[in-house]
């Protein structure tokens, strides 16, 4: 048994109290062990990715107690792409953060995003759903301290809403696993899935409930239309760097989906047989529109973000709802390319945000170092949108091509083709008000100018800003030119998924296991 | 006892939800302790309601009641204490700020972006 596993989750949870207690004072500190930190994970998720690339399982017991009995973390090539998503993410987040100076504008912001990659890292490799349960709420309770850095009484306000619908996504959370452990006496994915199937055709209500329930949650985070209305004032209100690493938080709803919809309760499971299977891909094809929809209306630049991740969330929904091999693997090339591209466009609407104060979409005049800031929009826009070269444009094409399986194929290809058209003509809307227009922009003679012309310009963002954007961007760059690897490998990983029996066994047959479960009921 | 718990977590289940749907600060809060209440009862419930039965291994018993959903309320209570600590707090800075205690959404372009200043 390695225990390298488990160094995600308990690297950043010793880093961050050291911080706040050692390091609490001295900003540079914190910034050169929180960066240190992120490289240490990047480097350890890089090797455990390695580790399980051949289709072994990593199991860790802790306290060395056997499951179903102990908590165990599983890695598999699932949870390590996860886990090495999110380090890369929280890299250059981190980078920007310090190179714009949010860290510096509110106290704690490193011990925070230290607890926050901790619970998404330990909501990644845990086989346990109460487990599950309780990194979500460390991911939850330090995102709630991130939310409201650096104060404001709108982001409070966003704060208190994001607050609450999380709190009932909770409460919804175990009411949900007390109905499992009513029904089946366990709490363990791996042996939930071995009891799961051995329940009588006329037992079937309370396993039922409990696997709609749960998914509700689970949508929740994902920001499944129409449970998606905590994500626009939050994302939009949150600070740049902090919303740029909330783009993962989305995608950890979409992980537990896929683990616990391919593992669990998988789709020819005949006890919940027309239940997720039959609404989640409308209401995956609802919020991909809606999320283009608001794309377009919103009036500005943080809100038409925040709309298109809803719609990317949709975009991903979509592949997973396939329930197929193809449609999984097509989903997790887009959750990399969609977590990325939010991410940057989040980041470059702060930029914006630094050159000209506000984020309107009205005409003003042009702001410091516009021309660069409007390349890297520009060029975040075409990954968000899904055009051509990058890989928005990949993910969609084998969304689109796994969607020939179903009933519904006209109606995908409908809908993804045409909330394309829009989300394309929201963001060049944008792109031109803010960028093009600005350069024939006069103030109105009749109103008096906010600044006179001779007033110090706003600084302009600081390089080390750029790089963590352009870094971003570069690693979209690269899932276009390793797309054909990626994609084998995600197709790996889609195979794994849906012949569970090795994770099934690894976690099991284990010195002092339980005897195979008879017949319940 | 199976139909007073089954109510008591029925009623307090239906007293949260009405709170949490008033949208002002103070009862979505209250609401949402009626529902952390309610889940606690029910999650002990779900390792089914025995009485004067031990948890753990004792000589001459033959009825056990299951240790495991104890654990997980204890677990349950701890966290939806702290986050309901958490939102009191955030929920009272709101409205110290902005004098106004609604949780709903105002509609775009009303606020202006604040920066800075806690």
């Amino acid at each position: 048994m390695t225990h390298w596993i488990i160094a995600p989750v308990v690297l950043p949870a010793l880093l961050a109290p050291f911080i706040v207690l050692a390091a609490r004072y001295h900003i540079g500190i914190q910034r050169a062990f929180s960066v240190a930190g992120v490289l240490a994970l990047i480097a350890i998720a890089a090797s455990l990715s390695w580790q399980v690339s051949d289709g072994s399982v990593l199991l860790y017991q802790l306290s060395d107690w056997a499951a179903p009995f102990g908590i165990v973390i599983v890695g598999d090539r699932l949870s390590t792409l996860m886990v090495l998503l999110t380090s890369a993410l929280a890299l250059f987040v981190l980078l920007y953060s310090i190179g714009s100076g949010w860290d510096d504008r509110g106290r704690h912001f490193h011990a925070l995003f230290q607890f926050q990659l901790m619970g998404i890292m330990g909501a990644f490799l845990t086989g346990d759903l109460f487990n599950l349960f309780v990194f979500f709420e460390v991911l939850l309770i330090a995102s709630y301290g991130l939310m409201i850095h650096a104060g404001g009484n709108t982001r409070l306000r966003a704060g208190v809403q994001y607050v609450l619908f999380n709190l009932i996504g909770s409460t919804l959370f175990l009411f949900a696993l007390g109905s499992i452990y009513a029904e089946t006496g366990t709490l363990n994915m791996a042996d939930l899935a071995q009891r799961a199937s051995l329940i009588g055709a006329e037992e079937t209500v309370g396993i039922r409930v409990a696997a709609v329930l749960l998914i509700l949650v689970f949508a929740i985070k994902a920001a499944l239309l129409p449970l998606h209305f905590w994500l626009p004032s939050s994302y939009a209100e949150a600070p740049a760097p902090v919303a740029a690493l909330f783009a993962i938080m989305t995608k950890v709803g979409a992980y537990a989906i896929i683990r616990v919809y391919t593992m669990i309760f998988p789709p020819d499971l005949e006890a919940t047989a027309g239940l997720h299977d039959t609404w989640l891909l409308p209401a995956a094809l609802v919020s991909l529109f809606i999320g283009m929809v608001g794309v377009l209306a919103a009036r500005k630049l943080d809100r038409l973000v925040a709309f298109s991740v809803i719609g990317s969330m949709g975009m991903v929904m979509v592949a997973i709802s396939l329930f197929t091999p193809a449609g999984t693997a097509a989903a997790l090339y887009y959750i990399v390319h969609s977590t990325l591209a939010g991410a940057a466009l989040f980041l470059i609407s702060d930029l914006v945000r630094t050159g000209r104060a506000d984020l309107n979409l009205t005409a003003q005049a042009p702001m410091a170092g516009t021309a660069l800031t409007a390349g890297l929009f520009f060029a975040g826009a075409i990954a968000m949108a899904g055009l051509p070269p990058l890989s928005g444009f990949l993910g969609k094409l084998l969304v689109l091509d796994a969607a020939f399986e179903t009933d519904l194929v006209v109606w995908i290809w409908a809908v993804v083709l045409g909330s394309s058209l829009i989300n394309i003509v929201g963001f060049a809307r944008a792109g031109s008000v803010m960028f093009w227009k600005a350069h024939g922009f006069a103030p109105p003679a009749d109103t008096p100018a906010d600044t006179p012309a001779d007033a110090p310009a706003l600084p302009r963002p600081a390089t080390l800003s750029y790089v963590a954007v352009g870094g971003l961007l570069s690693l979209l760059v690269a899932h276009t030119v390793f797309a054909g690897q990626v994609h084998r490998y995600t197709t790996t990983i889609a195979e794994q998924l849906y012949a569970p029996d090795s994770y099934i066994a690894t976690v099991l047959d284990t010195p002092g296991k339980l005897s195979t479960p008879k017949e319940e009921h | 006892m199976e139909l007073l718990v089954a109510s008591a977590i029925g009623i307090l289940t239906a007293g949260g939800l009405y709170l949490v749907l008033r949208l002002r600060t103070f009862p979505v809060i209250l609401g949402m302790s009626l529902l952390t209440y309610a889940v606690n009862v029910f999650l002990f419930a779900s390792g089914r309601l025995t009485t004067g039965a031990p948890p753990v291994l004792r000589e001459g018993m033959t009825t056990y009641s299951d240790p495991l959903p104890q654990a997980l309320v204890l677990t349950a209570i701890v966290i939806s204490f702290g986050m309901t600590a958490v939102v009191v707090m955030i929920g009272l800075g709101a409205f110290l700020g902005s004098n106004d205690d609604h949780v709903d959404d105002r509609p775009e372009g009303e606020d202006d972006v604040t920066e800075g200043t806690a």
